[in-house]
């Protein structure tokens, strides 16, 4: 049977063409996936979000978002921000994100559906900062792109309909007094919300995206004592 | 025949500086006078004088930087008038060329020499010899023997005798082991090249070793040294003429599709791949539209076409300027008519150094498709490849390189720059800086001083006309004081403050001379 389809492998090669390039478009026939499977995840996330081609994730912190998109590039994947202003290029990196494999699209502007649109069609995972309203027929036509694409939609904001959503519960630094130290470690606590299964909670610390156990904290702080985010 | 232009180093660079050729000027390399023009050796300056002795010698003389790439570069020019003349051209260097004498298709050899002084002045060479004679040695220093714009014809078999009476340091010109020997030759009490083509050979060889006997055999006239002609550089540049011109981005981006094919399979012909190219558009034989694109890895027939397309769209809309988005459809239009479309490859590398993989490059072939798709949507520098690079604050340690060009003038980032603020990168970077404000236990606001004391207790902050509130500091730490460019009218002495906020989420602020402003967010 091996050598039969080998052989007839061989003889479909157009000798017209490159063979390289007909080569290069059955690896790349082989490598398509279809939706669902599983997309690399950052071994802190990996048993609390593990991202599957074709959902989409919201989060409320730009620190999640990178997190999430860190797991796919280091394992080889593309990966995109559409509307990301404040895209902080040395976290990014110190995250494992790799540079040369990323895609900026700093300020879609009104296009953004459009841009989101074309990036899902070629990249693993694209981080979206959503404008302020999305409906939910905006939403649904992405979420059927993403079907058929097979990546990975991550919106920090919010989105009508997602697999789950990631919040920061509470947080804190290590490090700075007043005055004396520097930053050193960030710890924060991460809500995931499912549909309707109750929320599962893990404690997180930065850099690194490592689990922790959780530490009953002076140091870490309710995030709701203040009522406002930074736009 | 040799062509000689004198002094080449001087003039390459003169012209490069855009100075007069009758100022005094000298080529410089390691402090010491390496190539001096007739002015300043008129006035003292010699070859091997350091730099002070030659300045003391000639106040106002032009000191340059020696540089053998430009000099090479623009003696190509030359060699390509030669070549038109008598193809089979040879470099010995920059400002030396050798030529098989063309004499029997100009009548004579004088009037091949005469032909060539000719063409090469009318295109701006001013200072030009040309020495004709049997043997490469004889003809170079013929020519150093002839007048500016004159010639020096040595006839057949006469090169012994010419030579014969030249002193021997014209052997100077030979590098370091010509000097060498030239000093060697005046104590033995050899003046002339004649007095050693005399000697007889065996014993020329034992005491002067094979550099000495080479001499000697060119001294008689008797070296058979040969150059080889190059070959003359391939002709990569692809054109392609509209007629009657094409007014629409559209029907000229069609066009060229098939001129960039076969620009691009030229070059591969050659072994070649193009990472820079000049895209020209010409409209009424004026070139109305010249912009060089740098790719990431290298042009491929439809990066090209896209190229053209980004350029003469954003050459014909008035509004897109700026990086500001543009119209989806845009007008289409171009300002004027392109009759024509050149392509010219500025950056040519050898393709086996951008070899592709047969595994995993098509996915990036489609990756690049589908950011071509969103450029054309959003305008070409509006997708940006993030790098890195060196510097003191976030916004300045990172850099969005629109898609498909090159980053260029990048910072190093193996310097140290103290200064920068350790811990953690902040993953948010506000580029420009947003307005903040920070007060101390009694309201006031926190001040650095000059001495880099701060005034008080960071207590509350908040961001100017953004939705971050006032809201009290649990931690800071700082300051982290920088003072940049300040010899260029920089921001002043600046100070950096990390400052946790009630939420445990920390930002990175910053107090300049006039005011804080938030910087990044550890968000």
């Amino acid at each position: 049977m091996g050598t039969m389809s080998s052989a007839r492998s061989v003889a479909a090669l157009d000798p017209g063409r490159s063979v390289v390039e007909q080569l290069r478009e059955r690896v790349a026939a082989m490598e398509r996936r279809p939706a669902g499977e599983p997309v690399a995840t950052l071994p802190g996330l990996a048993d609390l979000v593990p991202l599957h081609a074709g959902s989409t994730y919201a989060v409320d912190s730009a620190s999640l978002a990178l997190a999430l998109a860190a797991g796919a590039s280091q394992a080889g994947e593309w990966v995109g921000f559409a509307g990301c202003t404040d895209f902080g290029v040395e976290a990014a990196a110190e995250l494992g994100i790799e540079l040369s494999r990323t895609v900026l699209v700093p300020d879609p502007g009104e296009h953004w559906l459009e841009v989101t649109a074309a990036l899902v069609d070629v990249l693993r995972v694209v981080v979206l900062r959503a404008p302020a309203s999305v409906d939910e027929r905006t939403a649904g036509i992405l979420d059927s792109r993403l079907r058929t694409r097979s990546s990975v939609l991550v919106v920090h904001g919010h989105w009508p309909r997602v697999t789950a959503r990631l919040s920061v519960e509470e947080s804190g630094w290590t490090g700075p007094t007043s005055g004396r130290g520097e930053l050193q470690e960030r710890r924060a606590r991460v809500v995931v919300h499912r549909g309707a299964r109750p929320p599962q909670r893990a404690d997180l610390a930065w850099p690194g995206v490592r689990r922790i156990e959780p530490l009953p904290g002076r140091q870490v702080r309710e995030i709701r004592a203040v009522d406002g985010r930074a736009g | 025949m040799v062509v000689w232009c004198p002094d080449w180093s001087v003039v390459a660079a003169l012209e490069e500086a855009d100075r007069s050729l009758r100022s005094p000027a000298a080529v410089l390399s390691a402090n010491v006078v390496e190539v001096c023009n007739g002015p300043a050796r008129a006035e003292g300056v010699r070859r091997g004088q350091r730099r002070r002795d030659a300045q003391a010698r000639c106040p106002d003389l032009l000191l340059l930087p020696a540089n053998p790439d430009r000099d090479a570069r623009s003696f190509e020019p030359v060699l390509a008038v030669v070549e038109d003349l008598r193809p089979g051209v040879a470099a010995l260097r920059p400002g030396l060329l050798a030529v098989r004498a063309p004499g029997s298709w100009y009548g004579s050899e004088t009037a091949a020499a005469a032909t060539t002084c000719q063409a090469l002045v009318e295109t701006g060479v001013w200072d030009v010899r040309v020495g004709i004679a049997d043997d490469l040695f004889t003809a170079e220093q013929a020519a150093r023997t002839a007048e500016v714009q004159s010639w020096t014809v040595v006839p057949d078999g006469g090169s012994p005798s010419f030579l014969r009476g030249l002193p021997v340091h014209v052997l100077q010109d030979d590098g370091p082991r010509g000097r060498e020997l030239v000093g060697l030759l005046q104590r033995l009490g050899l003046l002339t090249l004649g007095d050693l083509a005399d000697l007889p050979g065996d014993a020329v060889e034992q005491r002067l070793g094979a550099y000495g006997a080479t001499v000697r055999r060119r001294a008689r006239g008797e070296d058979p040294a040969l150059f080889a002609a190059r070959t003359p550089p391939p002709e990569l540049e692809a054109e392609v003429p509209f007629e009657p011109p094409l007014d629409s981005v559209e029907a000229i981006t069609f066009s060229v599709r098939t001129t960039a094919e076969r620009f691009v399979s030229r070059l591969a012909h050659h072994q070649l791949v193009a990472t820079g190219v000049r895209v020209e558009a010409e409209s009424d034989g004026v070139v109305c539209s010249s912009r060089t694109w740098l790719h990431p890895r290298h042009f491929g027939a439809r990066d090209l076409v896209d190229r053209v397309h980004w350029q003469l769209q954003s050459a014909g809309s008035t509004s897109g300027a700026g990086g500001s988005l543009r119209a989806r459809k845009g007008t289409g239009e171009v300002r004027a008519p392109i009759d024509r479309v050149r392509f010219v490859p500025e950056l040519v590398e050898p393709a086996a150094a951008h070899g592709e993989a047969l595994w995993g490059s098509a996915s990036d072939d489609l990756v690049e498709r589908g950011v071509a798709r969103v450029q054309g949507m959003v305008g070409f520098d509006a997708v940006r490849r993030p790098v890195l690079q060196g510097g003191r604050s976030p916004s300045a340690r990172q850099a969005l390189v629109p898609w498909g060009e090159r980053a260029v003038d990048l910072r190093p980032l193996d310097r140290p720059w103290p200064g920068r603020v350790p811990g953690p990168a902040p993953v948010r970077v506000f580029s420009p800086p947003r307005p903040a404000e920070v007060v101390d236990d009694a309201g006031r606001e926190v001040r650095v001083t000059d001495r880099g004391v701060v005034t008080g207790e960071l207590r509350h902050f908040r961001a100017v006309g953004q939705d971050l509130p006032w809201q009290p500091v649990t931690a800071w730490a700082g300051p982290w004081p920088t003072d940049e460019g300040w010899w260029s009218g920089g921001a002043g002495p600046t100070a950096r403050f990390q400052v946790v906020g009630a939420d445990g989420r920390a930002w990175l602020l910053v107090r300049a001379p006039d005011g804080w402003a938030l910087e990044a967010g550890y968000d």
